[in-house]
């Protein structure tokens, strides 16, 4: 019975394959509309530079040309500057100066795609450049240029936060055997999904209707701030419709809101005509929101026996040229505050400062909650510093400081209380599994024989769901996520949500959720996302935050259906709605099985032959709050060789056990937690945008942006504990982000393992080929 | 110009710049939205389509250099309704999740298989190295390559009972 549901708990094939493998996915570059027109943008070459005269006439001159749009045609629409989610501004287009190298300057609509790129080849845009800053430290500097003068800056700084107890985190550290301190640089990187942003919008200027299909994960958020930006010129809510169809991948980069998609609603408004605006490559890595880009200071209080007792964190964070950060507003760091990690300090006191620079905006997360990346790699390095201080084995004195399964839930010293938790249980599983022992012995024998061999550990804390509504809003919009369930009269059922696949596979999860609930088959339930027309309102997915707070969702409209169904069952069975219970995937009357309804039965009663009185019809939505986030853990294990002629890195092993609660599909799982561990792979090894002092970006394109490929991946082996979440409706944590998240400490421990010897003790990330090689031939160990 | 080309086995005719792309000439021409763009740089794969029966990325291939020759994309894999081995092996070992870079992984895959019914481990990596995945992780893309090259040797073996084994 259970296999032919495809309940929670089935690698049930995903139904979304079938369109994809033959090509007809539907992504926003295939739609089409009849008149549609193209629109390209004109991009800076500066980072910092007046606009002195933009000359659109030889642009205008070239045949299918149809308009060139300036900042000073925006200023009559109000729409030259958009509010960010961080309560800054961010320009459009400028009226006067750009801030970043690739800037927007200029948007050209044209009758074809080609035409429109040499319009924008033909538009002229004379620059006095200005003084460029982009380190954020010497942003910080007394004498530094003042980058944001609009907001009458007298300086870069933007905010400062702080979470703990500072004069007690002090004292614990001045009262403490051994202190290990590390400064960490966490660079700037993008997320480059292979599809890149895009939208096609379509104004009818007959009804004052806007529909706009793009490349979102929070479609719903994203029509109330078009509505909250651009309702001055008729666009209220009612009047946009968002679509978010097919989406080739976000992983937080298809939060925001771009300037070319204000610019394609404003073209077609101004033209009257559908507007496709797609990115190429280059202008998704080098103007698109970044993540990361965290210059971190840290220090852990311990007692000499090993004993973590306090954490002391200072950040400065580089938001580039306008504080664009996608965050839940009442967090100017995000998640950073996660950071005591798997382990019960006493004390923890952490500060950030944000800060401008003349670099783009942002940031996003990169497949993580809201710098959680950050905060797992700076305590997963710092407890192997400590491990190193003391002589220690990085696994045993993981061991010996994780917070035991019974203190949970656990309030950290920063105000997170933890839902549930067993990280000893987790990385014993993947000591056990990749013979940690024996591979210790391994290490020691070739490092006796010259040869260098590294193994890491990094047995994180996540933390996703975002989000209890009390803590957690987007522009005040509280976060929490939606289902509507209807079961139609022959038991086929229809699901809307209000979060938005990018390739998780929401079409199968979800109606799995339902299938267990409902005891329909997985088959006959289908799964609707992306549509504002039609789905209830909901936050979007990131963050991880599908399963835990519309996965609950699901489940509650499901329950509030399988309520009602009870009703129309005892109803149908002539029973007392009090006698008949839910087993088995049906209502039974208790004790005799052999009378009993399925939800089939039941579904064509509620339209047929309901009891009098009550509503006709089988249908629930529920918008879900979520009580608290979710904590999903794991315990990794990377084991790398390098090559003592080339600094080549090759990571030979990697054993990730993840614990993300209720597994609903273990196959989807399995696939996220490989995704996310390619991406965890990639910033410790590859990944890097880099900039000159006068901002130009080295490497902005994916020929130097360093992708990992099929040949730099290796095979992933994978591995779980189930840890039910105690307040999900069905114990699910959520998942995608995990690895992405746990992965680089434990690949930079490894490397770090392998060269410890020679008095190694941090390399920051990417550790490329150079900077190892660097570091053997100064201390004489290069071949 | 005038372009002449047979794409999954249909002859299509298009006047076209010189300097259209291949890729641009499939998806907005040919109305084959399969084949995906996902660089501007020959770096992705998202493009990959076969021209006379070899992997190539379309947004490096002016159109009018496919003139007189065979190009094959995703919408062609499956034939009479019967999948693809290859996408049959795709489903089946989850190889994709946003699916935006698996019609020219896909095509890449086709083209290994077709040279070597049996390829190891490393030589299936090397074959899709030009093709970029985000979601994944590679690992069940090797797996699903590895499903598509049994099932067609399978087959094969049973057309050809008498060079079973020989694969």
């Amino acid at each position: 019975m259970a296999v032919e549901i495809g309940g929670i708990g089935h690698s049930v094939a995903r139904k979304e394959d079938a369109r994809f493998i033959r090509g007809r996915g539907n992504y926003v570059d295939d739609v089409k509309l009849p008149g549609m027109v193209y629109l390209d943008i004109v991009r800076s070459p500066y980072a910092h530079a007046r606009i002195l005269k933009i000359d659109t006439s030889k642009a205008l001159a070239i045949p299918g040309v149809l308009a060139v749009i300036t900042g000073k045609d925006l200023v009559p629409l109000k729409l030259e500057w958009m509010p960010t989610l961080m309560g800054d501004k961010q320009m459009v287009l400028p009226t006067d100066t750009v801030m970043y190298q690739a800037q927007e300057v200029a948007a050209v609509v044209a009758t074809e795609r080609y035409i429109a790129a040499d319009g924008v080849a033909a538009v002229e845009v004379e620059y006095e450049p200005l003084p460029v800053v982009v380190d954020p430290i010497k942003a910080l500097l007394p004498d530094a240029p003042v980058i944001r003068e609009d907001r009458a800056q007298k300086n870069n700084h933007i905010w400062h936060w702080e979470t703990g107890d500072r004069a007690g985190t002090d004292k614990a550290f001045a009262a403490a055997d051994v202190v290990v301190k590390q400064d960490i640089y966490i660079p700037r990187i993008v997320v480059a999904s292979i599809e890149t942003c895009g939208m096609v919008a379509k104004f009818d200027k007959v009804e004052g209707h806007l529909t706009v299909w793009m490349t979102t994960q929070a479609p719903h958020a994203i029509r109330t701030v078009i509505a909250l930006v651009a309702g001055h010129l008729g666009l209220s809510e009612q009047k946009i419709r968002v679509i978010s169809p097919d989406i080739g991948g976000g992983f937080g980069g298809k939060v925001p809101v771009y300037p070319g998609y204000v610019l394609a609603i404003g073209a077609s408004v101004l033209t009257g005509l559908p507007v496709k605006w797609i990115e190429d490559r280059s202008e998704n890595i080098q103007a698109d929101s970044f993540a990361r880009d965290y210059h971190i200071t840290a220090e852990l209080a311990s007692k000499k026996d090993g004993t973590m007792k306090a954490l002391r964190v200072k950040t400065i964070a580089d938001h580039g040229a306008f504080d664009a950060a996608a965050n839940p507003s009442k967090f100017p760091a995000g998640l950073f505050g996660v950071i005591t990690g798997s382990y019960p300090f006493e004390k923890a006191f952490v500060e950030v400062d944000g800060v401008y620079t003349n670099k783009p905006p942002g940031g996003i997360a990169y497949r993580c909650s809201f710098r959680v990346t950050e905060a797992a790699f700076a305590i997963e390095r710092l407890v192997d510093i400590l491990a190193l201080e003391l002589k220690r084995d990085p696994a045993e004195l993981r061991m010996q400081n994780f917070i035991p399964p019974q203190a949970f839930p656990y309030k950290t010293p920063l105000g997170w209380e933890y839902d549930s938790g067993n990280y000893g249980a987790a990385l014993k599983l993947a000591m056990d599994k990749i013979g940690y022992a024996q591979l210790r012995k391994e290490q020691a024998e070739k490092r006796s024989r010259g040869e260098l061999m590294g193994i890491g550990i990094s047995s994180f804390t996540e933390i996703v769901g975002a989000g209890p509504s009390k803590h957690f809003d987007i522009l005040g919009i509280k976060m929490f996520d939606s289902a509507e369930i209807r079961v139609h009269p022959t038991g086929k059922a229809l699901v809307r949500l209000g979060v938005k696949s990018q390739g998780q596979g929401h079409e199968t999860t979800f109606a799995q959720i339902v299938a267990e609930e409902l005891g329909l088959p997985v088959g006959d339930i289908k799964v609707e996302e992306g549509d504002t027309d039609t789905a209830p309102y909901g936050l979007g997915t990131y963050a991880s935050r599908s399963t835990p707070v519309a996965g609950a969702a699901t489940a509650m409209a499901a329950r509030k259906i399988r309520e009602k169904g009870r009703l129309i069952a005892a109803h149908l069975l002539e029973a007392s709605p009090d006698d008949i219970e839910w087993k088995d995937y049906k209502y039974q009357v208790k004790g005799v099985p052999a009378k009993s309804k399925t939800m089939a039965e039941v579904a064509f009663a509620a339209y047929t032959n309901h009891p009098q009185g009550m509503e006709a019809g089988l249908e629930a939505v529920d918008y879900y709050d979520p009580p608290n986030l979710t904590f999903p853990f794991g315990s990794y294990i990377c084991v790398v060789d390098i090559d003592k002629g080339t600094g080549e890195i090759k990571v030979r092993r990697f054993y990730a056990v993840d614990d993300c609660g209720t597994i609903i599909n273990p196959m989807i799982v399995e696939g996220q937690i490989h995704g996310g561990l390619t991406m965890g792979l990639a910033p410790a090894l590859y990944e890097e945008i880099n900039y000159d002092k006068d901002g130009n970006i080295q490497g902005g394109t994916l020929m130097d942006y360093l992708m990992p490929t099929s040949m730099e991946t290796p095979s992933w082996e994978t591995g779980k504990t189930t840890t039910p979440s105690p307040h999900h409706p069905i114990g699910a944590k959520g998942v995608g982000e995990s690895a992405t998240v746990g992965a680089p400490a434990a690949i930079a421990n490894a490397v770090v393992d392998a060269l410890a010897h020679l008095g190694v003790r941090h390399i920051d990330i990417p550790i490329t080929p150079w900077k190892v090689q660097k570091i053997l031939r100064e201390k004489g160990v290069a071949e | 110009m005038r372009v002449q080309l047979t794409i999954n086995g249909a002859s299509r005719e298009a006047d076209v710049e010189p300097r259209l792309l291949l890729v641009h000439l499939i998806r907005e021409n040919l109305l084959l939205t399969g084949t995906h763009i996902g660089c501007d740089t020959t770096s992705c794969g998202a493009c990959t389509v076969l021209l006379d029966g070899r992997p190539v990325k379309s947004c490096t291939v002016f159109a009018v250099q496919a003139s007189g020759r065979t190009v094959s994309t995703v919408e062609g894999l499956e034939q009479n309704g019967v999948l693809h081995a290859v996408q049959e092996g795709f489903t089946k070992e989850h190889g994709l999740q946003c699916g935006f870079c698996t019609p020219g992984m896909m095509m890449t895959s086709v083209a290994l298989l077709e040279r070597n019914a049996a390829p190891t481990e490393l030589q299936i990596r090397q074959a899709i190295s030009g093709n970029l995945c985000r979601c994944t992780g590679y690992v069940n893309i090797v797996k699903a390559i590895q499903h598509a090259s049994a099932t067609m040797r399978e087959a094969k073996a049973e057309k050809e009972p008498a060079t079973a084994g020989r694969a």
